[in-house]
């Protein structure tokens, strides 16, 4: 059912990377993909592969779900690898009629596969250890010195939070709706591309004309308790920085000093 | 012709558990049960929109549980009306709407007009007036009549109404309840009315069933449903007041009967307890 | 200006300006509400108590006629947001109103909007969980409550902004019996306990049996006012406007036609065994 999807999937496990502040986690991210992009060799790797594989151990997240978030993204992995293993020129190590396998096409697309493998999993790592509505508040307050530029800060991290709030509850709209209209012998599943498309109409104008409704609903409920923006607005949990942050930081610095190191030696 | 549905069990969590039913044609079902119970579930399982884990169910002696049934013929038999149906409107018009259905089943055009005409007629909707207006320029309980026209009007057999007077004022639930009466009486439709409100199902069906925990706790004629009232306390569910009331006053020791529940009956049994008293 | 007084409306009139025609919404309405006091405003769909109800939040504003909330008028664009605060209002559609993904991030929606020290958001987030019995749903999402549930933290997400007074929109309509009961129990609790002004609007004639006063509403104008008792004994009047009537007051009626000696003004279970019993043992 439709319902069951997951958004964000967080793993809750109270480890002390759970408890970091979320700004303290984005940044880290910044950096590690950042650092990520500086590496040339498999040497660099090695850090990577320290690096990621403390944090999850620390963060008490079992391996095997890390890993299950790669797997809908296999198929760009595949891509990613069998594009450079046949476009690199170089060496020929084994030839398949107009496509050529080099020696450096197999050390490219390797190289390049880990690197998305890494990126992924450093990534994944953050929505894991994050819950979205801390995740959310963190951007709120990364982006705020931005507000002078005009960037909107509150209304994005406002709009982030109601659409995390509304997700459940579409998904289950959908899936209701979408029953009354098989019930009236509505049919989603078979005929073309067409066909299937203009079956969707059914389903979409209902949900966008009660999703207006629930927005419609929503602002006056939102006025009605005072909201008015986020001037002079406070909030129940005031993200803080402990010391926690501090090493945290000091440590993902290191991490992107050694890759500096690294670039720079090799 | 029978319908029997026998969904057996187990089911996955918090559904059903071993089912057994059978509604005979023409009867009029009130379901009920606290939310959760099982009862829109059970629903769901009689059009086919959900799939019994075990266990089998046939509709006027076709079973649909079986691989290789044709859906739309089932559906076609069973017309489900979901709880708050007008959210399901989409089309421009009431009569584009409402010929959604019956278009789907592949009917002529000619055919599908005039079962929109006599569908709207059912649901006391002026079709002159109305089928070329916007349902949603329409008030809230023509908007739901709307929608009930478009299941009627794939000609079903057996009519299950979820909840189909949520939300409305006393003025729109009668009009609708009444307007159910009429599909069974004059058109002898099979009824199956989903609903908490005990006075409303008392008032209407001939059956009640009782829907606690995914299995079927009490199933009776109205009457002898209520006067297990205790039970259904239990169960998170009250009585209709005229049925507690003769219960209290049992409780005093007088001897009245505990299976009525509506006004005029529980007058007429307490003008003749009250002078039985008088000749006495 | 009295103080007592919570709400003052006078000679309220107001129209929704449509696209080609305007609708006569509210109808010279006068209404007083002193301070703690329950009232129920009943009525059909489209009778205009749903629009009163937003009146009274400065959500709409009087075309004619004025809405003084503690003596500040609500056309007064300066007094909006303390009106807000000291009515609050809880909503029918109980998804609809729900802001945040966390419970306790909700009922601080108000305060936050307030400008409040996030100690005291803190202590006012947790009492008003612990006045709707909430207290342990903290840490839970919304979507994965139950409809009364989901009403009792609007209810406490309004309760957290402290106000005097609190304004239901049908707040029992999309619920099932349970559901209905939380929330009844809890409004009641809030004016009892706490003294809370409760303005409540429904077409469930049986939540209005409790209250100190019901209102009746039709076709945009206040055509009933009075105790329960007054108002329910009116049995054929009701009935004309196609509104419900306690099952035991529609009995009471029945028994008098039959000229049996009992009063009319008769609402619960209760009274109606002691009246029986009463004619038994005399007779």
């Amino acid at each position: 059912m439709l319902k069951d999807i997951t958004i964000g999937q967080h793993y809750p496990t109270g480890s002390i990377i759970h408890r970091l502040d979320p700004r303290t986690k984005i940044i880290g991210t910044f950096t590690f993909m950042a650092g990520l992009f500086l590496i040339q060799s498999f040497w660099g790797y090695l850090a990577v592969v320290a690096l990621l594989s403390s944090v999850i151990l620390i963060s008490r997240i079992p391996v095997r779900y890390v890993l299950k978030g790669l797997r809908p993204l296999m198929i760009l992995i595949m891509v990613t690898f069998f594009i450079n293993l046949f476009m690199t020129r170089g060496e020929i190590i084994f030839g398949l009629g107009p496509l050529n396998i080099t020696r450096e096409g197999l050390h490219q697309g390797i190289f390049m596969a880990m690197r998305l493998v890494f990126l992924i999993v450093g990534t994944s790592l953050l929505t894991l250890t994050t819950s979205p509505i801390t995740l959310t508040d963190g951007i709120e307050h990364l982006l705020n010195p931005l507000r002078k530029i005009g960037v909107p800060a509150h209304e994005l991290a406002m709009m982030m939070t109601i659409a995390l709030r509304f997700i459940p509850t579409l998904l289950e709209e959908t899936d209701k709706i979408m029953k009354a209209q098989i019930a009236r012998g509505a049919d989603f599943e078979s005929g073309n591309l067409m066909n299937r498309a203009k079956s969707l109409v059914p389903l979409l104008v209902p949900l966008f004309i009660s999703s207006f409704r629930r927005a419609d609903d929503l602002a006056m409920a939102m006025e009605a308790r005072c909201y008015r923006g986020g001037e002079n607005r406070t909030r129940l949990k005031a993200l803080k920085w402990h010391a926690m942050d501090g090493v945290a930081l000091v440590v993902i610095g290191s991490y992107f000093g050694i890759m500096i190191l690294i670039r720079l030696s090799f | 012709m029978n319908h029997i549905y026998n969904p057996g069990s187990p089911f996955q969590t918090n559904a059903l558990e071993n089912i057994n039913l059978e509604i005979e044609t023409g009867e009029f079902i009130g379901l009920i049960g606290h939310t959760g119970s099982g009862k829109s579930t059970l629903v769901q399982h009689l059009n086919g929109l959900l799939k019994p884990t075990s266990g089998r169910i046939w509709v006027a002696g076709e079973e649909i549980t079986s691989p290789g049934t044709k859906m739309k013929q089932i559906r076609k038999k069973v017309g489900l009306v979901f709880q708050y149906p007008e959210h399901q409107l989409f089309e421009e018009t009431v009569y584009k709407d409402i010929s959604f259905g019956p278009m789907n089943l592949g009917l002529t055009d000619t055919e599908v007009a005039y079962r929109v005409k006599e569908a709207m007629e059912l649901v006391k909707l002026s079709y002159d007036d109305l089928k070329d207006r916007s349902p949603f320029d329409l008030s809230g309980g023509q908007r739901r009549r709307v929608a009930i026209a478009g299941v009627l009007a794939m000609k079903p057999e057996i009519l299950i109404l979820d909840e189909p007077t949520a939300s409305l004022d006393p003025r729109g639930r009668d009009e609708i309840l009444e307007q159910i009466k009429i599909f069974h009486q004059e058109f002898g439709l099979t009824i199956i009315l989903v609903s908490h409100s005990m006075e409303d199902i008392g008032r209407l069906v001939n059956r009640i069933i009782v829907m606690d925990g995914g299995k079927i706790a009490l199933t009776g004629k109205p009457g002898e449903v209520f006067a297990r009232s205790s039970e259904l306390e239990k169960m998170g569910l009250g009585v209709p007041q005229i049925t507690t009331l003769m219960k209290k006053l049992n409780e005093k020791g007088y001897q009245l009967p505990e299976d009525l529940f509506t006004v005029q009956d529980a007058r007429k049994a307490i003008m003749s307890w009250l002078r039985g008293n008088n000749h006495a | 200006m009295d103080n007592q007084h919570m709400i003052n409306v006078e000679g309220l009139t107001f129209v929704y300006k449509g696209h080609d025609s305007d609708l006569l919404a509210l109808d010279h309405i006068e209404l007083t509400i002193k301070e703690g006091e329950h009232v129920v405003i009943i009525g059909h769909n489209g009778s205009g108590k749903s629009t009163l109800a937003k009146q009274l939040n400065a959500l709409l504003l009087p075309t004619e006629g004025k809405v003084l909330i503690k003596g500040m008028d609500t056309k007064i664009e300066d007094n909006t947001w303390k009106i807000r605060q000291t009515a609050g209002m809880v909503f029918q559609n109980p998804d609809n109103q729900i802001v945040a993904t966390i419970v306790e991030e909700d009922v601080a929606f108000g305060p936050e909007n307030l400008g409040i020290e996030p100690l005291e958001i803190r202590k006012r987030v947790d009492e008003s969980l612990l006045a709707v019995d909430m207290a342990e749903f903290a840490q839970k999402a919304p979507h994965l409550l139950s409809g009364g549930q989901k009403q009792r933290i609007a209810i406490a997400g309004v309760i957290a902004m402290k106000p005097d007074c609190i304004i239901f929109d049908e707040p029992t309509a999309m619920l099932d019996p349970s559901g209905r009961r939380e929330v009844i129990k809890t409004m009641q609790k809030l004016n009892h306990e706490e003294g809370i002004t409760i303005v409540h609007i429904t077409h469930f004639m049986e939540e209005a049996v409790e209250a100190g006063r019901v209102v009746v509403m039709e076709d945009a104008k206040k055509v009933m006012e009075g105790t329960p008792r007054e108002i329910f004994s009116r049995v054929s009047e009701l009935k004309q406007l196609g509104l419900d009537v306690p099952q035991m007051t529609e009995l009471a009626q029945e028994l008098r036609n039959e000229g049996i000696d009992i009063p009319q003004d008769l609402l619960t279970v209760e009274e109606m065994v002691n009246n029986l019993c009463r004619l038994k043992s005399n007779n």
